[in-house]
């Protein structure tokens, strides 16, 4: 059963280990990591699997060095990966951005937990949303999945690999500790049928790329390793398309718009939700992770209840599915956002909707109990006529 | 003989960016000389150009890698040494030189610095020493001799600071050597050792900082700073590492020399022997 | 602060002088690059250059060849490895 890469079959696999073997999959080659509860269990298999396979496991002394390693390993050519949780994730905010200026493709994966500072190490939260968009100084985009099941810790992060190398940018995986601590069936298909996307490559020889930094159409340069006698100058300081350093505000605002659009452009290939019962609903409820299988339970219950009510599941919690809550608040009535925080993804959906937006929340420790969403669905649909005049805070 | 001549072009202008001289480093500072060195010993060593990488970390010896025309990454504050045991790892046919200063290795570096050390990393470090942090006006840092006065210590400096050559000792670093870039014969062959050598190389050089702490502590210029080196370096590889602080002051010793130089196994040897050997039926192909 | 490089000590004259051939160097400067930190001209062993009269366009006196000092350089590299601006340099010429 070891030594494949890809360990194909029915299994049934604790949600962080899905995600390593999803990594696994996808091709990771390296990881350097710091073990932080929920997400140990990530570190821990593969620094049992990637030995196997030809890759390497580094535990760093801490979750700085850990970031700058995983940008390192990149920019020599692996595919790079780490894993935490909200105190650490917190740590590496600032190679995060590094990994964002030098275009490195790479994966953080983020087991949520109770949270702020050390918060409830062992049990679940979702209060890392807004830190995964802007927890690193400046404006960057980032792409941030959210898995609900065991096979999505699975599939997102072979998606996640993908996408990092297609842009050349950071993917982060939100996981909850629910998820990443919950057992259930994961199917692993054949390697044949897994899809594995590289990073554009330079076309030319070395001595021919002189402008690194440029880019096509698609606001993605081709990626020099180091070792291949490109002589690639790479910086954290804003930088010209040869890479070198320049203080100048008209190339620095053209930097930094070329790193967010490169991401932004490409929204509708990137971003991913799923609908349930919405089509005919009257309020939708928004859940991710695992709430959003709380809150189909309680969507259910609604429905039993003679309520319409349907649920918008988002999978990229960024770039956020906003269409898909403008296109619903034309024919819904209000919206309720269920989230292990006060209010995060709340903040996101206001933008896209002048519908009320009632927030379900809790801030964490255990999985959203639907018996917290049901009121709220019941309020909203009692109450809820017209345009949002304010925001209905929390409970 | 007609008198000197003008030139255009410096003979180590095909191993440096020419296009971005002259760099920022100010009149006086011994960067340049550090980086001279440093890049003919890169161009001596017998080692491919192509395979040779510089990591820099932030502050004005962080700018060195921008100078040289080999593979090079300018990092975050402190973050070198991880981020080139990254790409030291992940390619293992890399030669990967860190070249940062006092301030960005020891002080935010300095738990990446301790723990590299440990393990043998295969990486060869160039800590410039100018007792201060200079890029950003002349703050104090954790080589800043005692009673010092910089911007941020305009009493003095209260604190003891590192001993270098000491410290990396004791974390296990293999080769460990400290001089000024005065001696620039000394420093040129030494970085040659230290390129051709394998494990965890650590090389204290001091350098004048005239601008942010020679000025300030009655050093004078660079020109002043260097005579100042000249008159108080001391050369001795056997004294006791204990001894081996700095103080800067006119009636104290700097002591150069090579202090360790070396064998163990490198992180990657024992990697190969804990990990890989017990792999099950051996290591795997990518 | 004025150099002092006449108290230091000088050698002893090795017994194979007389056999010993001096190798005779030509100085090139790249003024532009010049900061003026003096490094070459202190260091030099034969005190072969001094500041110019003249400066280059950021107003650095950089360094030129002392005039009856034209034969007096021995192309030991010192100013080509001190200098920290890649200003200066030797080349070996036949005597």
């Amino acid at each position: 059963m070891k030594r494949r890469r890809v360990l194909t079959g029915r299994h049934f696999l604790l949600g962080d280990v899905a995600c390593a073997e999803g990594a696994l999959a996808a091709g990771c080659t390296f990881f350097a990591g710091y073990p932080i509860t929920p997400s140990t269990e990530i570190a821990e298999r593969l620094a049992l699997r990637l030995p196997e396979v030809g890759g390497h496991y580094i535990q760093m002394e801490d979750e700085l060095a850990s970031m700058a390693a995983v940008v390192g390993a990149s920019w020599a050519g692996a595919k790079a990966m780490t894993a935490t949780s909200g105190p650490g994730f917190s740590l590496m905010m600032e190679n995060l951005g590094l990994a964002v200026m030098m275009e490195a493709p790479c994966v953080v994966v983020d087991i949520q937990r109770g949270s702020p500072s050390t918060g409830l190490p062992t049990l679940t939260g979702q209060g890392d949303v807004m830190q995964a968009k802007w927890g690193s100084h400046g404006d960057y985009e980032i792409v941030a999945y959210a898995p609900s099941t065991c096979q999505e810790m699975f599939d997102l992060t072979v998606r996640a690999f993908n996408v990092a190398e297609r842009f050349r940018n950071p993917v982060v995986i939100l996981a909850d500790e629910v998820v990443g601590h919950m057992t259930e069936r994961v199917v692993i298909p054949p390697e044949e049928a897994i899809e594995r996307w590289e990073r554009p490559r330079p076309t030319v020889p070395p001595g021919e790329l002189l402008f690194p930094f440029a880019a096509d159409g698609d606001l993605v340069p081709p990626m020099p390793h180091a070792g291949e006698g490109y002589r690639v100058y790479v910086e954290s300081l804003t930088h010209d398309e040869r890479g070198y350093p320049v203080m100048s505000p008209e190339v620095h605002d053209q930097l930094v718009r070329r790193l967010n659009e490169k991401i932004r452009r490409a929204y509708h290939q990137l971003v991913d939700y799923d609908l349930v019962e919405t089509e005919d609903a009257e309020v939708v409820v928004i859940a991710y992770g695992s709430t959003a299988r709380s809150a189909h339970r309680a969507v259910r219950l609604a429905r039993k209840e003679g309520m319409r009510v349907g649920l918008l599941r988002p999978i990229t919690l960024w770039p956020f599915p906003g269409h898909v809550v403008e296109e619903l608040s034309a024919r819904v009535r209000a919206f309720v956002v269920a989230e292990l925080n006060l209010g995060q993804v709340a903040r996101e959906v206001e933008r896209f909707t002048d519908r009320p937006v009632y927030g379900a929340n809790h801030a964490g420790g255990r999985m959203m109990p639907p018996e917290l969403i049901l009121p709220r669905i019941e309020e909203a649909y009692r109450d809820a006529q017209g345009s949002r005049r304010r925001y209905t805070p929390a409970r | 003989m007609p008198r000197e001549a003008v030139a255009d072009t410096h003979p180590l202008d095909e191993i440096l960016r020419a296009d971005r001289l002259p760099h920022i480093w100010c009149p006086g500072c011994g960067l340049g000389t550090v980086l001279g060195c440093f890049a003919r010993a890169m161009l001596a060593c017998g080692i491919p150009l192509d395979r040779q990488v510089v990591v820099s970390g932030i502050g004005c010896t962080g700018r060195a890698a921008g100078y040289l025309n080999v593979d090079g990454f300018h990092t975050t504050h402190g973050r070198a040494i991880p981020f080139a045991t990254g790409l030291a790892i992940a390619n293992p046919e890399l030669v990967v030189t860190v070249f940062s200063g006092d301030g960005d290795l020891v002080a935010i570096g300095g738990n990446h610095l301790i723990h590299a050390a440990r393990r043998n990393m295969d990486l060869n470090v160039i800590c410039v020493n100018n007792f201060n942090y200079g890029m950003t006006g002349g703050q104090l840092g954790p080589t800043t001799p005692q009673g010092a006065i910089t911007t941020t210590s305009p009493y003095g400096f209260p604190e003891e600071p590192f001993n270098l050559p000491r410290l990396l000792a004791a974390c296990g670093a293999v080769f460990v050597a400290r001089w000024t870039c005065l001696h620039v014969r000394q420093l040129e062959a030494t970085m040659i050792r230290a390129l051709q050598k394998r494990g965890f190389r650590f090389i204290e050089v001091l350098a004048p900082c005239p601008v942010g702490f020679g000025r300030p502590n009655e050093l004078g210029e660079g020109i002043d700073e260097m005579w100042f080196y000249r008159r108080q370096a001391d050369y001795d590889p056997q004294v006791a590492l204990e001894t081996l602080e700095i103080r800067m002051r006119k009636d104290s010793k700097i002591v150069c020399g090579v202090f360790v130089d070396t064998e163990r196994p490198t992180y990657m040897d024992h990697y190969r022997e804990y990990v890989l050997r017990k792999v099950e039926g051996g290591p795997g192909e990518a | 602060m004025i150099s002092p490089a006449r108290s230091m000590p000088s050698v002893r004259t090795p017994l194979n002088a007389g056999g010993v051939r001096i190798p005779k160097g030509r100085v090139f400067i790249l003024p532009e690059r010049c900061k003026g930190c003096r490094f070459c001209i202190d260091f030099c062993p034969r005190e072969v250059l001094m500041e110019s009269p003249s400066m280059n366009s950021k107003g650095y006196h950089y360094p030129v060849v002392r005039p009856g000092k034209e034969e007096d350089c021995v192309h030991c590299g010192f100013c080509t490895v001190i200098c920290p601006e890649f200003a200066i340099y030797t080349v070996e010429v036949s005597p």
